[in-house]
């Protein structure tokens, strides 16, 4: 009897194996290494990159972005727009319609009555949502009916897809999170480590900061996915380590952001093991110019402030001059290879947002040196450093702690120095540098320094608030705790009428139109931001994982339901 | 030496207790902010909500007496209602860490058998070869056993885990495949097989830090023993024509212990606070990453308990060393 | 017999040699002291010479981008025996310089470190009195969380020292500073433990019952038999302090990032050692050189500052 029942058994996995690739958990087992440990599964409550990817396999949005940046629909039935009448015509309401027969992974039915509750746990005053900016503008969020929701915001939205879109602002379960809003939301541990969600995983278990363990979702929509029945999504280490891992060794299948000089990625992938894919955001590398005086002879509370003009700077000459000076298609080969493109935009993609400006590709060290004469900055003790009125060209350059910084900050030293600036390089812990306390004199808002260099993007595919960060309100400064986000100290009238104007423009050619003159305006026609290099994203996957399509506009992990393993 | 242990622990009390205030000093006014690893997307307001909800805006003796009452108060009773299934403790009064959003003390506790395993098994290791290491080398001073153990001790010593583990992965792991590079922290030993496994992701963890710590005892066991070896006792005891080996083990060992202990009894608490780079270098994750991630992400409440867990096991293993030298040497009196 | 006499006649009115003599001639004996005298001798000579007879700066990198994307990266030559790194800087200059910076970081702050470990140590141990208070500042130092506050001195006196005695002097003194005051606490324990049984041995309670004054007790009867300890935790303080002042500058709280160390030219190195081993190897072998010969040189102290050897 059961001699034969095995047979029996055999005989249909027999049957069954051509078809084994459209079946959920054929795969087996899928390892993915983050070099950044996830801390916690609620993207409500951190908004690190490494929390939102890892949460992004459970948890699912209304509509999402793919690699190309374009929208498209999760759990929402379509994309609501203007034309199908998702979008009032007064562009204050958006509505969406949810798939029907929608499950969670614990079997019950997904509504609206869980959307709008995910607006409310995120916009309750006591929460601290870290997505708290995506639900800004908004006047109500109804439940319709079972299936309908209806967001209102307070002015006309020329971008209504902020809410409920892209991997930060997921629907959770009302069912599961009832009891955790606002300043309950720490007590909810069970919940924020295992979120019950509509995407193609469930967490089974998680150790924070270290690993999760995951298993194929049975209620999933698709029932032929995902292809793989468990997941190990392990955390720590560095970015050498999770290469290695994934290149060299093979006992993982896919590796996030291999920020690696080029010559040692291409070293790890002759192993032949696995591949390294690369894609484009909108992250540029820059130098900022401080416009104010970061002097340690100022008193506390003046220093870096509005008050006190930047006594070198100030001259739109020595900025242009100094990114003259710079050859940004030699630090894209030194620090990025192929996941670095040099550019002069602070917006360099989307693609109709982006600027034609090309003009700072070439160094042209003569034509900076004629500019800094010009300014009236001359060598006249013959030291090789320009000096004026008896001030010399010196400058402190600042930046985070990290490897390609490092080498970029030395490079760039040594083309300023060629054109008689004398510079001094500083590097700051990452934490401190980001952290934004007031009390240290280190953080990049302080600017305590004459030039500084880090990354910076938007989310999603919209420059809008972006570029609005530099408004003159936006200025840090003492009595505003040194929070703000107007890091150079820019001010110009004429951009922030601009921006209001982008504010209120509803057509897409005229708002690429507008932010392409808000982008140049910081750019080549002033030189307060100093774009470098585009940054792309370097991920690594296993030979034998197929489906992988690297997405920087919204979480890497976007399709997890669509991959397989390569037989 | 109980009325002097007794009188000890009594002063250990006010003194942890400064130590902590001490601690939640250096914390506060080191600079960071727990919203740095957040993206710069997020703007100025919402993280102001953000710091508001962690607690941040009360002011910091607020925020040290809620600690203390946590830590003394809650937490132990809450242990006590996880070991009999009691109710004394209110749930939401417990230390919780802004990284997690959860309690600190269960991710401590789930952090600990791995730690226990890699850092206390490499510890162990080293003192049981070091101790033999150091009375050898010692004994046959200049030889070349001694010569090549002190070549191995101190390139062992002087150079960094990050290299040694580094080089250990890419020739064992990379390419002999002997071993795995990351260590697997779900794996569970329940069979033989999974044993094995268990043994070959410690070795190379276990190799590196017990290398570095027999380093260092092995050249504190060596110097003592040579300091001794040279006294009138020994001479006097071989004159008397005691065996060699009841000299050297019996009097001079023990005599050269009690810069050992001391240096072991140092060592001990470190083991709970991990081993930093050794875990972050072979994934193990343990306490060690766990501080050090903490520390980054300005996580202060995991910080401030996992520092003062570490303090309170130094004074404890200070206070054993003490009681130990006078075990070894009854001249030293306390009293 | 007139020739043989002048010797004879010094022979007999020897003046009385200075003991540093007999130390210097039992030191002489000892191979591995000399050997290691010898290298740490031309280490020295290298790091401090080196730069004026290889003339290369350390921190220069060819502004034209092709030379310097073919300067990248290249083995040793004639142009730079050992090499150059990434940016096309000469290996060689960056070695001398960064031993520079390391072994005076690395010496300075172990002298600092075993000065306030013995000073507190021997205190403690002799003074019952001071004993309880200083051990638990000890305990105080032992469980401060080193990182935060390390950041926290740079937050405080990077900026007052660096403008007071200028960016280098002023960092230089931050550094030794923070390593040593935070490195102290092992030797402090160490060295207390051992005077805690020298002080009842029978020559000490002899020396203090024919009143000899506590202090000249410390120095003359007790510091010299806690040599051999404090000769440990010296060897070992200079490879402790080189390293951690590469973990320093790594957090970015050491010199300015383009002052090569030997410690953050090993770091720097980590992820390029399969491709570029020669960039690991060598300030790796820097390091471990540097420790292994004042090891030697300490061992050889030590037996010649030990009047029972010397007579032997």
């Amino acid at each position: 009897m059961r001699l034969k029942s095995a047979l029996l058994g055999a005989a249909a996995g027999i049957a069954l194996a051509p078809a084994a690739f459209a079946e959920r958990g054929a795969d087996g087992h899928l390892n993915i290494i983050y070099w950044q440990a996830p801390s916690i599964l609620n993207p409500y409550l951190s908004s690190g990159t490494k929390d939102v990817e890892s949460a992004s396999m459970v948890l699912e949005p209304l509509a999402g972005f793919n690699e190309k940046g374009e929208l498209f629909a999760r759990l929402a039935e379509d994309i609501p727009t203007l034309a199908n009448g998702g979008v009032s015509e007064d562009l204050t309401t958006i509505t969406w319609k949810l798939k029907p027969g929608l499950l969670w992974s614990d079997g019950t039915a997904v509504t609206s009555a869980d959307v709008v509750f995910s607006y409310e746990y995120c916009t309750h005053p006591e929460g601290g949502c870290a997505q708290a900016a995506r639900y800004e503008g908004i006047q109500t969020v109804e439940a319709l009916d079972d299936l309908t929701v209806k967001v209102t915001f307070t002015a006309p939205k020329p971008n209504p897809y902020n809410a409920f879109v892209g991997s930060t602002s997921p629907i959770i379960q009302k069912a599961q999170f009832a009891n955790c809003l606002g300043a309950a939301a720490p007590q909810c541990t069970e919940a924020n480590f295992g979120p019950i969600g509509t995407g193609p995983f469930t967490v089974t278990e998680f150790k924070p900061n270290d690993v999760i363990s995951m298993a194929a979702n049975a209620n999933y929509r698709d029932p032929a996915k995902p292809a793989f029945a468990t997941v190990t999504f392990k955390g720590g280490g560095d970015a050498a380590a999770a290469g290695r891992a994934v290149l060299e060794t093979g006992e993982f299948d896919y590796a996030w952001n291999l920020q690696l000089a080029p010559d040692v990625l291409a070293g790890m992938e002759a192993a032949g093991k696995g591949k390294v894919i690369n894609a484009f955001g909108t992250l540029v590398e820059r130098i900022e110019m401080n416009m104010t005086d970061p002097s340690p002879s100022l008193a506390e509370g003046e220093r870096s402030t509005v008050k006190h003009p930047h006594p070198i700077l100030s001259d739109i000459r020595v900025r242009k001059a100094l990114s003259m000076a710079i050859d940004r298609n030699l630090l894209v080969e030194v620090g990025y290879g192929k996941a670095g493109r040099p550019t002069c935009n602070l917006v360099p993609a989307p693609e109709m947002f982006a600027s034609d400006n090309t003009e700072c590709l070439t160094q042209d060290v003569e034509g900076a040196k004629a500019l800094l004469e010009e300014a009236g900055w001359t060598d006249s003790d013959g030291d090789g450093i320009r000096d004026k009125d008896g001030k010399k060209l010196s400058l402190l350059y600042q930046t985070s702690v990290n490897a390609v910084r490092q080498d970029f900050q030395a490079l760039v030293k040594q083309w300023w120095s060629e054109i008689g600036v004398e510079t001094e390089l500083k590097s700051v812990d990452a934490s401190v540098f980001f952290g934004g306390d007031p009390g240290s004199p280190d953080t990049f808002q302080k600017f305590y320094a004459d030039v500084e260099m880090y990354a910076n993007n938007f989310d999603g595919t919209d420059p809008e608030p972006y570029l609005s960060q530099y408004l003159c309100d936006k200025i840090p400064g003492p009595d505003n705790g040194w929070q703000g986000e107007n890091i150079n100290r820019f001010c110009d009238p004429a951009y922030d009428t601009l921006v209001a104007e982008l504010a209120k423009t509803g057509e897409i050619e005229k708002r690429a139109e507008i932010a392409k003159k808000l982008n140049e305006m910081l750019t080549k026609d002033s030189y307060v931001v100093v774009p470098l290099v585009d940054r792309g994203r370097n991920s690594a996957h296993s030979n034998t994982l197929g489906g992988v399509v690297l997405n920087t506009w919204d979480s890497e992990l976007w399709n997890t339901s669509d991959w397989f393993r390569v037989k | 030496m109980l009325t002097y242990s007794i009188r000890r622990l009594l002063i250990a009390i006010p003194t942890l207790l400064f130590i902590s205030l001490v601690i939640f000093l250096i914390l506060e006014m080191a600079p960071g902010d727990p919203l740095a690893d957040q993206p710069l997307t997020v703007p100025p307001e919402v993280r102001e909500k953000m710091r508001a909800a962690l607690g941040l805006d009360q002011p910091a003796w607020v925020r040290y007496l809620l600690w203390l009452k946590q830590f003394f108060w809650t937490e132990p009773l809450h242990l006590v209602d996880s070991l009999l299934g009691t109710g004394f403790a209110d749930p939401a009064g417990r230390i919780v860490s802004w990284q997690f959003r959860a309690p600190a003390m269960d991710i401590i506790w789930q952090r600990l058998p791995q730690t226990l395993q890699v850092v206390g098994l490499a510890y162990l290791v080293g003192v049981i070869i070091a101790v033999p290491i150091g009375i050898i080398s010692a004994y046959r001073q200049y030889s070349w056993f001694d010569n090549i153990g002190t070549f191995v001790s101190m390139v062992g010593f002087s150079v960094p885990t990050f290299f040694t583990g580094v080089v250990l992965i890419i020739v064992f792991a990379v390419n002999l495949h002997w071993f795995p590079s990351i260590y697997d922290t779900t794996l569970k030993v329940t069979d033989w097989e999974s044993f094995l496994k268990q043994a070959r992701q410690m070795v190379m963890p276990v190799t590196v830090l017990a290398l570095f710590n027999a380093s260092q005892i092995s050249r504190f066991m060596r110097a003592s023993m040579l300091d001794n070896l040279q006294q009138d006792y020994v001479r006097t005891a071989r004159a008397k024509g005691m065996g060699e080996k009841v000299v050297v083990l019996r009097h001079v060992l023990r005599n050269s212990l009690i810069p050992v202990v001391t240096v072991i009894a140092l060592g001990i608490p470190t083991i709970f606070g991990g081993a930093i780079i050794t875990e972050q270098v072979f994934k193990v994750n343990g306490l060690g990453q766990l501080l050090i991630t903490a520390i980054y992400a300005n996580d202060l409440p995991m910080v401030q308990t996992l520092t003062f867990i570490f303090a309170a096991l130094t004074v404890l293993f200070n206070l054993i060393a003490d009681v130990l030298y006078g075990v070894l040497d009854p001249r030293i009196r306390y009293d | 017999m007139t020739e043989a006499s002048p010797a004879r006649v010094e022979a007999a009115v020897r003046p009385p040699r200075n003991q540093w003599w007999d130390v210097w001639d039992q030191f002489k004996t000892h191979r591995g002291a000399l050997v290691g005298l010898v290298i740490f001798g031309a280490i020295l000579f290298a790091i401090l010479a080196g730069p004026f007879l290889w003339r290369l700066d350390p921190t220069y990198v060819d502004p034209n981008p092709v030379n310097m994307l073919k300067l990248r990266n290249q083995g040793p030559s004639l142009a730079h025996p050992f090499g150059t790194d990434q940016l096309g800087r000469d290996m060689l200059a960056r070695i001398m310089a960064g031993g520079r910076v390391s072994i005076a970081v690395g010496l300075t702050a172990m002298a600092l470190s075993i000065f306030l470990g013995t000073l507190i140590g021997v205190v403690a141990g002799f003074f019952k009195r001071m004993d309880g208070l200083l051990m638990s500042m000890t305990d105080l130092f032992l469980s401060l969380p080193l990182l935060p506050l390390l950041l926290l001195m740079v937050t405080l006196f990077r900026e007052p020292l660096s403008q007071a005695l200028g960016t280098e002097t002023g960092i230089f003194l931050l550094i030794v500073t923070a390593i040593g005051v935070t490195s102290w606490m092992h030797t402090a324990r160490i060295v207390r433990g051992e005077v805690l049984t020298l002080k009842e041995r029978e020559y000490v309670l002899a020396a203090r019952s024919i009143g000899t004054p506590s202090r000249r007790l410390v120095l003359r009867h007790i510091l010299p038999n806690v040599m051999s300890p404090i000769m440990v935790s010296a060897t070992l303080g200079i490879a402790n302090a080189i390293i951690t002042e590469s973990a320093l500058s790594f957090l970015g709280l050491g010199f300015p990032p383009d002052f090569p160390t030997w410690g953050r030219i090993l770091f720097d190195a980590i992820d390029q050692m399969q491709l570029y081993p020669l960039r690991v190897i060598l300030p790796g072998v820097a390091i471990s050189l540097t420790v292994l010969s004042v090891n030697y040189i300490g061992d050889g102290l030590r037996d010649a500052l030990d009047p029972r050897i010397r007579g032997r």
